[in-house]
């Protein structure tokens, strides 16, 4: 018999279910045309035909790489601007309005600027992704620094700490949640990036596959780059979720002091 | 025990918040070995004092000296306890204590925490604490700096009233033991009367009283002295009894 849990676990996957039966069964009658809509056992099997050319392994790696640079250059420059303006009282006020300034101009909307800057190229495209991770990671370092408990602070200075020992100690690790906030926002805004490069100016990557076979009508490559994407954003935020729990282990939920 | 050199000496000290005078002028030392509290009604200016004297807060006006030597910022001699805790929630409780402890503080701050009771919760989160374990462990971060003061900024407010009588034995104890100088600033008429050698009142941020209380320890409330003793300290708290009596050296 069905026992509880087992029917919890169940009832969510029902409706996606009989989506994608219906879906196959009317592609099959042939109510939905596979030129404007394939059926999912289609969209599988482009999949299995592309992976075992190996084409799709080399887009994928090939976006998974400008996602990792642009990522890794975003979050410690953002990172980087944080503290500068965290912890420096001067630079604050010399740094703020025009990061204020900037981070009010949507980055995808520099799309044709800096193609026609640094061409069609990955130095354009890391560079897009870059400045959509590097305003998120800032914001969210910078609310969670400011956000740290005063009291904890003074206790620390209290107790001999200062500069970096009193970062390291007290302000960074009372950041952390809010850090990993912006770590999981900078992680959409990573993949957002990418979907919009990758589809309209590049020559490879997933977004690529999308629009060069779509002069071919093959609407599964498209369906499938959309699986794919999702599978790939799906997958970073489940591993920034895990390193959240690793870091934070739910300890500091419960708040120190009445 | 108590010799007279002021280990600490607080001179003139003033303190402006926007147009209001905090502090007008205060005068005090503190001697080696010496238990002060410090009571008053709320807003009196007696916590504002003891962060003065902890080096956390700048005075307008005057000067703190520690050990014959001008305070300019953290007082170093002292080590300061918060009304509210004040432990880092992301650090184990031994790490809370070894807090600002450079070598190998392991052992030390573990001896501390055996002395405040709290050995076997070493590797505890300190949401895992009561009121009163949080205030130990503070009180053993606060000792394994070997302060020459302690300073305690009412830290017994928010502990129930039984938990308090330990931590209070506790207070006294460690103080003798350690021969510390101990600040005590507090609300608690009785708290102050049962652990003090001197009790200072003060009211509108001034001082109005400087008491010698020459009760034999270990103190019991059930004294008829200690009565006295209360009840005259605490008309002197709440603004009735301004003229001069026996016994009082108004300041």
């Amino acid at each position: 018999m069905f026992n509880c849990t087992w029917r919890q676990k169940l009832i969510p996957w029902l409706i996606p279910f009989f989506i994608l039966g219906f879906w196959q069964i009317f592609s099959m009658n042939g109510l939905f045309p596979a030129t404007i809509l394939p059926s999912p056992f289609a969209v599988i099997q482009t999949g299995v035909k592309l992976t075992a050319s190996g084409e799709l392994i080399n887009h994928i790696s090939i976006s998974l790489g400008r996602a990792f640079i642009g990522f890794i250059i975003g979050g410690i420059l953002g990172f980087f601007f944080c503290l500068m303006n965290g912890l420096c009282k001067p630079m604050n006020l010399l740094l703020q309005p025009t990061i204020r300034i900037l981070r009010s101009i949507p980055h995808i909307s520099l799309l044709p600027l800096v193609i026609s800057w640094f061409g069609m190229n990955e130095v354009s495209f890391v560079f897009l992704v870059t400045l959509g991770v590097l305003f998120p990671i800032y914001i969210h370092t910078y609310q969670g620094i400011k956000s740290v408990d005063k009291r904890l602070i003074e206790m620390g200075r209290a107790y001999g700490l200062k500069g970096y020992t009193l970062f390291f100690h007290v302000m960074l690790p009372g950041a952390l949640s809010s850090i990993f906030v912006g770590i999981r926002y900078a992680l959409g805004m990573m993949w957002m990036t990418l979907i919009v490069v990758e589809t309209i100016p590049a020559n490879s990557g997933i977004g690529y596959l999308t629009m060069n076979e779509r002069e071919f009508m093959q609407i599964d490559m498209i369906l499938l780059s959309i699986l794919i994407y999702s599978l790939l954003g799906k997958l970073s935020v489940w591993m920034a979720k895990l390193f959240e729990k690793k870091w934070l282990l739910g300890k500091q939920l419960s708040q120190e002091g009445e | 025990m108590m010799d007279f050199n002021p280990i600490l000496h607080v001179n003139n000290v003033q303190k402006k918040d926007g147009n209001q005078s905090v502090l007008k002028g205060i005068n005090l030392s503190i001697y080696e070995g010496e238990f002060v509290s410090i009571v008053g009604k709320s807003g009196c200016g007696k916590s504002t004092l003891l962060r003065i004297i902890a080096g956390l807060e700048d005075s307008n006006e005057g000067l703190v000296k520690v050990n014959g030597e001008r305070l300019t910022s953290i007082n170093n001699y002292a080590r300061i306890m918060f009304q509210d805790g004040r432990l880092i929630p992301w650090k184990t409780i031994l790490q809370n204590v070894g807090l600002g402890l450079t070598g190998d503080w392991k052992p030390k701050a573990m001896y501390v925490l055996h002395h405040v009771g709290l050995k076997e919760r070493a590797n505890h989160y300190p949401s895992s604490l009561s009121g009163g374990q949080k205030q130990r462990v503070a009180l053993a971060r606060a000792l394994v700096h070997e302060p020459k003061l302690l300073l305690f900024d009412d830290p017994l407010a928010t502990v129930d009233a039984l938990t308090r009588i330990d931590l209070q034995n506790l207070f006294e104890s460690v103080w003798k033991e350690n021969r510390l100088s101990a600040i005590l600033v507090t609300h608690d008429v009785e708290e102050a009367l049962l652990l003090s050698d001197r009790v200072i009142i003060m009211r509108d941020g001034e001082v109005v009283l400087n008491k010698l209380i020459d009760l034999p320890r270990p103190r019991s409330r059930s004294n008829p002295t200690f009565h006295h003793y209360s009840e005259e300290i605490l008309d002197m708290i709440m603004g009735e009894n301004k003229e001069k009596k026996n016994g009082y050296k108004i300041v």
